[in-house]
């Protein structure tokens, strides 16, 4: 426990003390992380199977359908 | 432009703006290592604040550069459905490996790395900058053996029931020749990347006349490393080029602009192509070419006589040489298809089995089945061909340029040859440019397939609209270029403030 609460506070003290250039690359990754999984990933990245089938078998079935269509 | 140049053209370009980031992190935190571990031994607070200022740079890179890779995997989802389903089970314990190893070493110790100074001990810190280097490249392994797999798929067995690749054998595609081959080129690469952009950027403090024992310093670690590992990149380079002669000669031959194959033949070091040479017209290959005789059979065979096939030889097939026509590989590949359809839509167990029997039979060419005429078999030589021979110069030329700076570092008068500083300098673009034709060439140059020999593009794409492509390939054009130029706006501000030893 102890030592959870040390790696803990370690990582609270890291973040406390960090300089300008952290906070703005912070910054850069959480608009960065956003962008994707909130935007890009929801309105313009859905998987296609998973957003079309419930099943694997479907998804298998409709993939050789594809493969085997003409 | 079709829905499969539109899916390509989008992984190019994502794929293209994240290997901006990914060369310079595999070889910037190892070069942060050796300056740690310098540090650590001799105690001196000189090494300390070069440890710090590369740390920050490497930092930088890593922040702006930290999961552009998913959208990769985005994209196989969305754009290439067919593919990712097909290959799914072969990508997923790589990529879960690669998932966790990236979150607990990289993201533990890059927090050790960057909060540990007077927090932790001097040697558990200096540790963790090693391990945040391993980790970075054990990251890059696994996606790399991934990709190995397409370019030649070990290890795997189609079940026709599902539509999918099952892992039959973990280790032989985890140490398949292609994958290690890939792997050590690809990361050599990375640090050769990283020590030219070392050295370039300390040249520039040389030539400004500031930081002047810093940039020596960062500079002789820089040209060491980066010396090793351009000789190593030749090495892996010879083995890669060795493996794609063995299980991708179509692509070998495009490398080489090679039409016309056969026994002991010529390496073209460098020249142009003829415009507008076909496999199937008698224009001559090359408008000029610098030749070394027997060179190129010796590199694709270790045996200075041995065949080497041609772009028509591929084509048109070669029986002597054990070459099958691609008529009858396409004809193969349409009977596998049929089969495959039989066995599916069949209701009868004894035409099922007869249908099984003769899928597994054609298997291996199931994917010419789907192409429409034997040109398409064909990459795009000129662009395989002047990526490769300008990669290959360039790695050359880069060996020379390292050991010519590590000499005059050693020598210690480096900071008097300021047309050498200038030259370093500029070679900081070059790196880069070297490390993308590098992607280029594997990636152009095994079209049309995205897994070798069994599927191609064009199976392997999902039913989309071109136009939903095209608006996500510029959303992405957009979002990586203002990453882009945040990477260089931070860095160059970062750049220019200098490292903290002499900044008063």
């Amino acid at each position: 426990m102890n030592v959870l609460k040390k790696i803990f506070r370690f990582y609270v003290d890291g973040f406390k003390n960090i300089d300008k250039l952290g906070i703005k690359l912070w910054i850069i990754i959480a608009i960065k992380l956003f962008i994707m999984f909130a935007i890009l990933k929801i309105f313009f990245f859905q998987d296609f199977l998973n957003s079309k089938f419930d099943s694997d078998k479907e998804k298998g079935d409709y993939v050789i359908g594809n493969l085997t269509e003409n | 432009m079709s829905l499969v140049d539109w899916s390509r053209a989008q992984f190019a370009l994502t794929a293209m703006y994240h290997w901006i980031f990914v060369p310079l992190t595999l070889g910037l935190s190892f070069i942060v290592a050796f300056m740690h571990t310098m540090y650590y031994n001799t105690k001196a607070e000189k090494w300390k604040n070069t440890t710090k200022f590369w740390m920050k740079i490497f930092g930088i890179n890593f922040a702006i550069g930290v999961a552009t890779g998913i959208i990769l995997e985005f994209e196989f989802g969305t754009n290439w459905s067919n593919y990712s389903w097909i290959v799914g089970d072969i990508f997923g314990a790589p990529l879960a490996i690669e998932g966790i190893l990236a979150f607990f070493l990289e993201s533990t110790f890059i927090a050790v790395m960057f909060f540990g100074w007077d927090r932790v001990s001097k040697k558990f810190h200096m540790l963790s900058s090693w391990f945040v280097a391993i980790g970075s490249n054990l990251s890059a392994l696994w996606i790399l053996v991934a990709n190995a797999w397409m370019q030649n798929p070990v290890g795997m067995e189609f079940n026709p029931d599902t539509a999918r690749n099952e892992m039959v054998d973990f280790w032989e595609i985890l140490f398949s020749p292609t994958a290690v081959h890939k792997f050590l080129h690809t990361i050599s690469n990375g640090y050769v990347v990283a020590s030219l952009f070392v050295i370039g950027i300390s040249a520039w403090f040389i030539l400004k006349g500031r930081h002047l024992e810093f940039a020596k310093r960062s500079m002789l670690i820089a040209s060491s490393f980066g010396l090793i590992s351009s000789l190593f990149v030749v090495f892996t380079g010879d083995g890669s080029a060795y493996d794609v002669a063995q299980t991708q000669p179509m692509k070998f031959a495009a490398m080489e602009g090679l039409y016309e194959g056969g026994e002991g033949v010529v390496l073209v070091t460098a020249g142009m192509l003829t415009p507008g040479k076909k496999y199937d017209n008698d224009k001559d290959e090359y408008v000029f070419a610098l030749k070394i005789p027997n060179l190129l059979s010796y590199l694709a065979e270790r045996d200075a006589n041995a065949y080497v096939p041609g772009i028509r030889n591929i084509i048109e097939g070669d029986k002597e040489n054990g070459i099958i026509p691609l008529e009858e590989r396409m004809k193969n590949g349409k009977i596998a298809i049929t089969a495959l359809k039989e066995y599916k839509t069949s209701e009868d167990k004894t035409i099922k089995d007869e249908a099984l029997k003769t899928f597994r039979k054609n298997y291996k060419d199931f994917g010419y089945g789907f192409l429409p005429d034997k040109e398409s078999a064909i990459p795009n030589v000129p662009l395989t061909f002047y990526s490769f021979h300008i990669m290959v110069g360039l790695g050359f030329y880069f060996i020379i340029l390292f050991a010519i700076i590590l000499f005059f570092s050693i020598k210690q008068t480096i900071d008097r040859k300021k047309t050498w500083l200038k030259i370093a300098l500029w070679s900081i673009p070059l790196g880069f440019i070297a490390s993308e034709l590098g992607w280029v060439v594997a990636e152009v140059g095994r079209q049309p397939w995205t897994i070798q020999d069994l599927l191609p593009t064009m199976a392997s794409t999902s039913h989309l609209s071109t136009s939903s492509v095209q608006i996500t390939f510029w959303l992405f054009t957009v979002l990586f270029t203002v990453l882009l130029i945040a990477e260089f706006k931070i860095m160059i501000h970062q750049i220019k403030s200098g490292p903290k030893e002499e900044r008063s």
